[in-house]
């Protein structure tokens, strides 16, 4: 529970860019993030919208911009001019970060109590009972049945991946999640249990989050508010509804259109 | 009642006493003198050489009789015994433009300026076991072959500058005269490594490790096309220049095989195609060593290239933490040592484990 | 003939590596990188010890030198052959009377007393190198102080097998914070490092590491607050001596599996029998 009773936005982007040799990534990319609130980036791929979530972790180095994060002690940083070691701690504290392929995010030969586990360890947590005890109440939470505490995730499957990634990175009831693509890859069936899932935590534990999504229909069960990026460029930005429902940019009213309807 | 076995320190003099002996071998067989092994094997001296870094092809030749022709050994002790010799200085790049060639040949051209020259090659001969060899020759067949009357001493052209002519190659900076030179035999390896102390790795480097690495990437481990640009082999000079003189000296004169291989080119929408590069050093003629070097030079080069390293032959720690036989040696060998402390330890637990989930330990 | 210098090293590179040595002491736990030579003798055989013995020896020590605990195995007697040949300092195999210990994979029974340096043969000095193969990387996650990695092999110990499985080369926390692997000996000797008046040296030759645990220096034994540290145990004293807690190996005397426990420490053990015997030189 991280209720920032604050005029500071949790996240403040300005002129975020990144080029790859002569590829654009992305280019001037701005927006503000409050606490409690989930903004989805949505675009096709290519759009730059991963690559924006790449910079605001710091995965990759962008070329420009600033990214102000206000931590929990109230002090605002510019994670782009952070040192390393402040920005690993910070990744591990008060940030989380769902990657799309969810081995990207695991230890795949640990069991899935140690996945869950280990950040609390990494902060001193040294009492194998009570760090056990938390991993398992946080399997229970995304729903993954205690028995499977011990198992290793190479037995899991997709879906069960994904909330095991998720529990990994929320044990430390982080106040900032970046999430890639979280239903990406998964069956229809299992996306919606995790959408829903998804939105009961934000909701329990008042997560920010930013969420990269071509699915706009995952955008809108979890995005307060929207970015339509295109060519690395925010088009549109507005409120989820408004967004989807009432487009002005000629490229959001093509992606809205574009999405199939029952 | 349990007497410990004493007498470690005669079971050690005996065993050298018995090496010694098996060594020697059969005393009624004429005994190995160093200037036989100089010349008659001369790639092996050449290989402890290189690998040993130290040119002294005396030094090197006792090193493989002591070794009992166990090359590895001998690059050992060739490497211990340059750890006691001083540092006088360091010379200036050896210039192998200037070589007076033995042997140079290109794949890339048909014909180039200076010609394909042979030289002493085992390429072309076919392996079939010569029993002649077997018998020792009364007298020596015909004296030295008379050098062509091309001129054997003017320097041959670079194959390489033809391609740099036209910018068809990626050229290789001019090093600064201040920048230092990276020196494994002084500093430990850190990573990432510059390309500097990378190549003095791979020039020590086991030349197995080294073929094998090379030839994975031939195989699509790493694939860079490689085309052998220019081998040559010859005779270089080793100058010095000291700062009490002032000017530059030569002091020696040894020979080199070097190896340019010509690489998949690279091109952006911002810079033209050119051409990469690999480069491979070694003491005497070991062209083998040399191209194989060429190969993991480029290969190495793929995180400065901009190449997605996908394989391990592009992993410098994996390449450069591995390439060094005489460590890979000792720790590989070290497991002869008494681990019998350690394992009294894994004995314990095993036991307790076993004892835990109820099966009975042997008493 | 070429004759050696002093301990066989120069002067020039005995001042390297003692420069590499302060350094290590002055960051007890720390991987301090050097330049290691190539030495007489195989690499992963001591080379980093022996670099480190002679860069701190002088004429008046006395020196000892074992290996498994015993003075007389062979590897023991060629390195302190190696250095009676290249120093001529005076060697011992009783543990009081040295003042350089050079060891693998034991330290010794009797206890340590100021003034005495131990020298340890390390094979791989990164502690957290079976979970990440990457130089680059383990010496950010020191830098950084990321351990967690540690703990979460602990866990899957303890979850997989009901406690700890490391037994020997037991991972460390040096004066609170760096993670340090005290090289292969039993983790029963690690208290010993723990606030020891003796200074400890670590070399690694192949792997081109020195680091040091300074004397009165906290080393802690990683573990969890409900699975405490724990040392082995024997359930019968040494054979010869008696001694109870102490490390015993253990020897194969028939070949019907009848075997024998007897103090790996061969110093400690033949004084202690000398000590009760009434008829000397038995």
């Amino acid at each position: 529970m991280n209720a920032t009773v604050d005029d500071r936005p949790l996240l403040s982007v300005r002129g975020l860019g990144k080029h790859y040799g002569g590829r654009m990534g992305c280019r001037d990319v701005g927006f503000d993030l409050w606490s409690g609130e989930v903004l989805g980036i949505v675009g096709e791929s290519g759009s730059g919208k991963t690559t924006v979530l790449n910079c605001l972790s710091g995965r990759v180095a962008a070329d420009a911009g600033q990214v102000g994060y206000t931590k929990a002690d109230g002090s605002v940083v510019d994670m782009r001019r952070l040192d390393e070691s402040a920005r690993r701690r910070l990744l591990r504290t008060e940030w989380g970060v769902v990657h799309q392929h969810a081995r990207d995010g695991l230890r795949m030969g640990v069991t899935a109590g140690a996945n869950v586990g280990e950040r609390l360890m990494a902060l001193g947590a040294r009492h194998y009972g009570r760090v056990r005890g938390r991993a398992l109440d946080w399997l229970a939470r995304v729903e993954i049945a205690e028995s499977r505490i011990d198992d290793l995730p190479e037995t899991f499957s997709g879906g069960m991946l994904q909330r095991l990634q998720i529990a990994r990175n929320l044990v430390t009831e982080p106040r900032l999640v970046l999430m890639d693509e979280p239903t990406g890859g998964l069956d229809v069936s299992v996306q919606a249990r995790l959408l829903d899932l998804l939105r009961g935590l934000v909701d329990d534990l008042g997560l920010s989050a930013v969420i990269v999504t071509h699915d706009l229909a995952v955008a809108r069960l979890l995005a307060n508010r929207l970015l339509v990026m295109r060519g690395g460029e925010v088009v549109e930005s507005g409120l989820t509804d408004q967004v989807l429902d009432d487009p002005q940019h000629p490229y959001a009213q093509l992606l809205v259109s574009s999405v199939l309807q029952p | 009642m349990y007497v410990a076995v004493k007498g470690g320190e005669r079971a050690i003099d005996n065993a050298h006493r018995l090496l010694a002996e098996e060594r020697r071998g059969d005393p009624a067989v004429a005994e190995l003198s160093l200037a036989q092994i100089d010349q008659q094997l001369a790639l092996a001296v050449d290989r402890v050489m290189t690998e040993g870094s130290l040119y002294d092809r005396a030094l090197a030749a006792l090193a493989v009789k002591q070794s009992r022709g166990d090359l590895i050994e001998a690059i050992f002790l060739l490497r211990a015994y340059r750890t006691t010799l001083p540092r006088l200085g360091v010379s200036l790049p050896l210039d192998t433009d200037a070589m007076v060639v033995g042997r140079r040949v290109s794949a890339i051209f048909k014909d180039v300026p200076g010609g394909q020259i042979l030289g002493p090659t085992f390429d072309y001969t076919h392996r079939l076991l010569d029993f002649e060899l077997a018998h020792l020759c009364a007298e020596s067949p015909t004296g030295p072959m008379q050098a062509e009357e091309a001129d054997a001493a003017a320097p041959v052209p670079r194959v390489m500058d033809l391609l740099d002519r036209e910018g068809l190659i990626e050229s290789e900076p001019p090093a600064s005269e201040e920048a230092p030179v990276g020196d494994l035999t002084r500093e430990p390896l850190t990573f990432p490594a510059a390309r500097d102390v990378r190549l003095q790795n791979l020039a020590r480097g086991d030349e197995g490790f080294l073929l094998a690495m090379g030839y994975a990437t031939q195989r699509g481990y790493g694939r860079n096309h490689p085309f052998a640009g220019e081998i040559r082999q010859g005779e270089v000079a080793v100058t010095l220049a000291p700062e009490e003189v002032g000017f530059p000296i030569e002091v020696a004169t040894i020979t080199v095989t070097e190896c340019q291989m010509v690489n998949q080119f690279k091109g952006s929408a911002t810079a033209p195609a050119q051409f990469t590069r690999g480069y491979g050093l070694a003491f005497g003629q070991a062209e083998r060593k040399a191209m194989a070097m060429a190969l993991v030079d480029r290969a190495l080069r793929g995180r400065e290239l901009g190449e997605d390293p996908a394989s391990p032959t592009q992993d410098e720690e994996f390449v450069l933490s591995h390439s060094d036989n005489v460590e890979a040696s000792g720790f590989v060998q070290h497991l002869k040592l008494p681990h019998y402390v350690d394992f009294q330890s894994e004995l314990v637990l095993v036991r307790d484990l076993r004892a835990a989930h109820g099966s009975t330990a042997p008493r | 003939m070429s004759r050696y210098n002093f301990a066989y090293l120069d002067e020039q590179t005995k001042r390297m590596i003692r420069r590499a040595v302060l350094k290590a002491v002055a960051v007890p736990g720390y991987q301090v990188p050097f330049g290691s030579r190539e030495m007489p003798l195989s690499y992963g055989w001591g080379t980093g010890g022996v670099q480190v013995t002679a860069s701190v020896i002088g004429p008046t020590d006395v020196l000892k030198v074992i290996d498994q605990g015993a003075d007389d195995t062979t590897n023991a007697v060629s390195i302190r052959k190696f250095f009676e040949r290249t120093t001529g300092v005076a060697t011992t195999t009783r543990t009081e009377a040295a003042t350089l210990i050079q060891t693998r994979h034991r330290i010794p029974e009797t206890p340590l007393r100021v003034g005495q340096i131990v020298v340890f043969q390390v094979p791989i000095p990164e502690p957290l190198r079976w979970l990440e193969p990457r130089e680059a990387e383990t010496r950010k996650m020191h830098a950084l102080e990321e351990y967690g990695v540690m703990y979460v092999r602990l866990y899957e110990d303890i979850t997989r097998h009901g406690r700890v499985a490391q037994t020997y080369e037991y991972p460390v926390i040096v004066d609170g914070r760096y993670l340090m692997r005290p090289s292969p000996i039993p983790k029963f000797d690690n208290p010993k490092l723990d606030r020891s008046p003796a200074l400890m040296l670590f070399g690694a030759g192949r792997e081109k590491r020195i680091y040091a645990v300074p004397p009165w220096t906290s080393v802690k034994s990683l573990d969890f607050d409900d699975h405490p540290f724990e040392i082995e145990h024997w359930d019968r004293p040494c054979a010869l001596c008696g001694a109870t807690s102490v490390f015993l190996d253990e020897l194969i005397v028939d070949d019907k599996g009848g075997r024998l426990f007897i103090c790996s420490d061969t110093d400690f053990c033949s004084r202690r029998r000398a000590a009760s015997d009434p008829i000397p030189g038995r």
